[in-house]
């Protein structure tokens, strides 16, 4: 086929590798401060429930991050074989940005991992729990200095061009480059959002089975109260987001909203058909003036058409559709936080059909974190960095058939991890849910009335 | 294309930094993952409960390093990257399905690793195939890269034998410093089943360095007069000396054992320590500056002073640390192995 050039096969590898590695790094940024937090209350409470709580989730941890790892090295490689113009052309910005990663985060967090995992009974209990915050703090950076680079690719500041290669000038302003904090923040709180649910998910799992100890409890209603918390501050965030993008990149805007021609008072759109060919969109409905008293605060403000930017905009229709799917989920996560966290104080515990659908609702922070990236990746093409490199520029001259084979391999094998990833996961749940049982018995028998106290 | 330009002050000197940095990073990949690769393609796959717990035993000696042993091939590939952008460009694009063996094998072995412990015991072996035959992809794929690089990327009849040979001498390589890691981490049994692997592997690797060794200069003339001119040879006749003492050394003990047993039992590893050095600095010697041979030296492909200058600060701050908290991390899992528990 003509369409899936080489261009068009690298770009569907990447976005198949970042898409894959992304799940693992959103799961455990935020499941290392958990961690964190769970081994904290057990040094604090002394109540061993919480050390069995680290224990069962460290484990995971561990399957999470060996799977990012491993499909992060696929990241590194991935510049020399397909995207050779990249660093060519903007790597003295990309390349120090990627340095600082590897340096400051990946062997810190690597090399605690170690002591994490397995040196629970060599080092006191006071160095685990400073390995636990090491690694936390090594995810942390990690996704600092990462989204500093995706964030110049979209909103680049601090360099100069000379002869179409770019150099930095001030490294303060291209760390700190426009749309930089709104990117972190609102990939901290996707993060947080990730975790939260798969904590919840998996512990309903566990009520499900009949698990009756007070772990999944304890973890059931950290998980729910997080997303109470964190699910409509990812909406607000996620506004203000959109605001920055608006004023640097108001092209994604326009495909996000749909809006082919500029106009006044431009309706939210909730759902549409972009139609590419004739510019316009089929079967719309909407909320009239919705989207420009959302971007502009105003009910006839106006927002640019994709029609200002002649052929340098991104296609409509993904980056339409992956915006609605993000906004979706969020407000399902806002609604299933209120009602689960609700019910948990009316009743003291969850009705099974709640537990089913936080059980359904296990990965829902990966199907909104990866709509979210196809959004703002989308939403920046043609361009690999906004304005300064179009992504057909970077591009290897690989023969189409090599990158064939790579995408056919990669995808076989991801295919396979991802199953066998969700099937551990919840094999571990099933272990767990019948095998401590005998163990965890003893603590809660004692005090009926503490235990009642935490379910509450 | 060889030969040092006219430059002076930084830009001379931060690409020659810099390929240091780089191939100390490189270096300290080979003995880390090496061990960790060499430990996978060791395990024994035959149908005896005995040889089940060896596995866990050789798996659990490295449990708590691999992530960390890794992450030097992220820092030495990121290296080239970020300080020579179209050298790394030039050698994986030429590399391009190496590369993806090596990635998959990579992927194999790391998820294999936790896949293992956590499923059924009925799919717990089969995992351990994935291991050891990612573990084997990984290291062959590495060795067959590093042929191909020597030979200028001639995908022709001799290099493809030259780079698929290549394969054969970092696997021996990569099983000689896995079994030495063996002879250190465990004991009884398994440990002279090591001793004997290694005494194998020893013999292998060099065999196939002494092959590299030739045809190396035989097939680059530049290459051999850096190597057989007076007066430099008598000293660089150190490099093949210090191995045949070395190898001497290592031979006498392995046959032995474990006759002086326990009190010498890291003498093997620092041997392929020792082997992998000399290896890294002939290596390094032939081709210097070029940082690919006969195409590109390290002047041409270095990046810009402005992006070296904040990575070199940056490195020379952290890179210390690193090996310090490197250093507790081994300090922790010190002596034998033992099982790996979560804590």
């Amino acid at each position: 086929m003509e369409v899936l050039d080489t261009l068009m096969l690298s770009r569907i590898q990447f976005a198949l590798n970042i898409s894959f590695h992304i799940l693992f790094p959103t799961i455990t940024i935020a499941l290392c401060w958990a961690l964190l937090f769970f081994k904290l209350r057990a040094n604090i409470t002394g109540d061993d429930t919480w050390n069995r709580i680290y224990r069962f989730w460290v484990k995971i941890f561990a399957l999470t991050f060996a799977l990012g790892v491993v499909s992060g090295i696929t990241m590194s490689f991935q510049f020399g074989t397909n995207w050779p113009g990249f660093m060519e052309k903007v790597g003295n910005v990309a390349g120090p940005l990627l340095g600082y990663e590897v340096l400051t985060a990946f062997f810190l967090e690597a090399t605690f991992l170690g002591v994490m995992l397995f040196g629970g009974d060599k080092v006191s209990n006071r160095v685990h729990t400073l390995a636990t915050f090491m690694v936390a703090i090594g995810t942390t950076l990690s996704a600092f200095w990462i989204l500093a680079l995706n964030s110049w690719m979209h909103t680049p500041a601090g360099h100069v061009v000379r002869d179409g290669v770019v150099y930095p000038e001030s490294w303060l302003a291209i760390i700190f480059n426009p749309s930089f904090p709104y990117r972190f923040v609102h990939m901290m709180l996707a993060s947080s959002l990730t975790c939260a649910f798969l904590i919840a998910g998996v512990s309903a799992y566990r009520l499900l089975r009949g698990d009756d100890k007070p772990g999944p409890r304890y973890t059931l209603k950290f998980g729910l109260v997080a997303v109470l918390f964190l699910a409509p501050a990812q909406a607000l965030v996620g506004d203000f987001h959109g605001l920055n993008t608006l004023q640097h990149q108001p092209a994604k805007i326009a495909a996000m909203e749909g809006i082919w021609h500029t106009e006044r008072g431009a309706p939210l759109l909730l759902f549409a058909l972009p139609d590419s060919k004739q510019k316009t969109n089929h079967f719309e409905i909407g909320i009239p003036k919705g989207a420009s008293l959302i971007l502009t605060h105003d009910l006839d403000g106006e927002i640019k058409g994709l029609n200002e930017f002649a052929d340098a905009h991104p296609p409509v229709a993904p980056v339409f559709f992956s915006f609605r799917v993000m906004v979706g989920m969020g407000v399902l996560m806002i609604l299933v936080g209120i009602a689960g966290c609700w019910t948990l104080y009316r009743r003291g515990q969850l009705y099974r059909w709640q537990l089913r659908v936080l059980l359904a609702m296990t990965f829902a922070g990966w199907l909104a974190t990866l709509a979210g990236w196809y959004v703002t990746e989308i939403g920046r093409q043609p361009f690999i960095v906004s304005g300064i490199l179009r992504t057909r520029d970077a591009v290897t001259d690989q023969p189409p058939e090599f990158v064939w084979l790579s995408l056919i391999t990669y995808a076989i094998v991801y295919a396979c991890l991802l199953w066998a990833y969700i099937h551990t996961l919840f094999l571990m749940a099933r272990k767990a849910a019948q095998l401590e049982s005998f163990s965890d018995a003893r603590p809660t028998q004692g005090s009926p009335t503490k235990t009642r106290e935490v379910q509450a | 294309m060889t030969g040092s330009p006219m430059l002076s002050g930084l830009e001379y000197w931060l690409p020659v930094l810099f390929v240091g940095l780089m191939a100390l990073a490189f270096f300290i990949y080979a003995v880390l993952d090496g061990y960790d690769l060499g430990v996978g393609i060791l395990l024994p796959m035959d149908n005896k409960s005995a040889t089940a717990s060896e596995r866990d035993t050789m798996i659990a000696s490295i449990g708590p390093f691999w992530d960390a042993n890794e992450t030097w091939l992220v820092l030495a590939v990121g290296l080239m990257l970020i300080a020579f952008p179209s050298a790394h460009s030039l050698v994986l694009g030429n590399l391009y399905l190496p590369a993806l063996a090596l990635l998959v094998g990579l992927i194999l072995r790391g998820v294999a690793f936790d896949f293992r412990a956590k499923s059924p015991s009925v799919h717990k072996t089969r995992w351990d195939w994935v291991f050891k035959l990612g573990s084997l992809l990984a290291t062959y794929s590495q060795g067959f890269m590093i042929g191909m690089y020597v030979v200028g990327f001639e995908y022709n009849l001799w290099g493809l034998a030259f780079a698929l040979f290549s394969g054969v001498c970092v696997s021996a390589g990569y099983c000689f410093i896995g079994a030495a890691w063996l002879i250190m981490k465990t004991e009884a049994d398994l440990q002279r089943r090591a001793a004997n692997w290694a005494r194998t592997m020893l013999w292998v690797t060099l065999l196939g360095l002494l092959l590299i060794s030739v045809v190396n200069p035989w097939v680059n003339p530049e290459v051999f007069s850096k190597w057989f001119e007076l007066p430099q040879f008598f000293i660089l006749l150190l490099v093949p000396l210090t191995l045949l003492l070395v190898t001497m050394i290592t031979e006498t003990y392995l046959r032995g054992f474990p006759g002086t047993g326990e009190r010498w039992c890291w003498l093997p590893f620092c041997a392929a320590v020792v082997i992998f050095l000399l290896s890294f600095v002939g290596l390094g010697y032939s081709f210097f500056p070029d940082i690919v041979p006969g195409q590109l030296n390290i002047w041409q492909a270095a990046a810009d002073s402005s992006a070296l200058v904040p990575i070199g600060i940056g490195a020379a701050v952290v890179v210390p640390i690193i090996l310090l908290y490197t250093a507790f991390s081994y300090r922790v899992f010190w002596g034998k192995a033992t099982e790996l528990k979560y804590h």
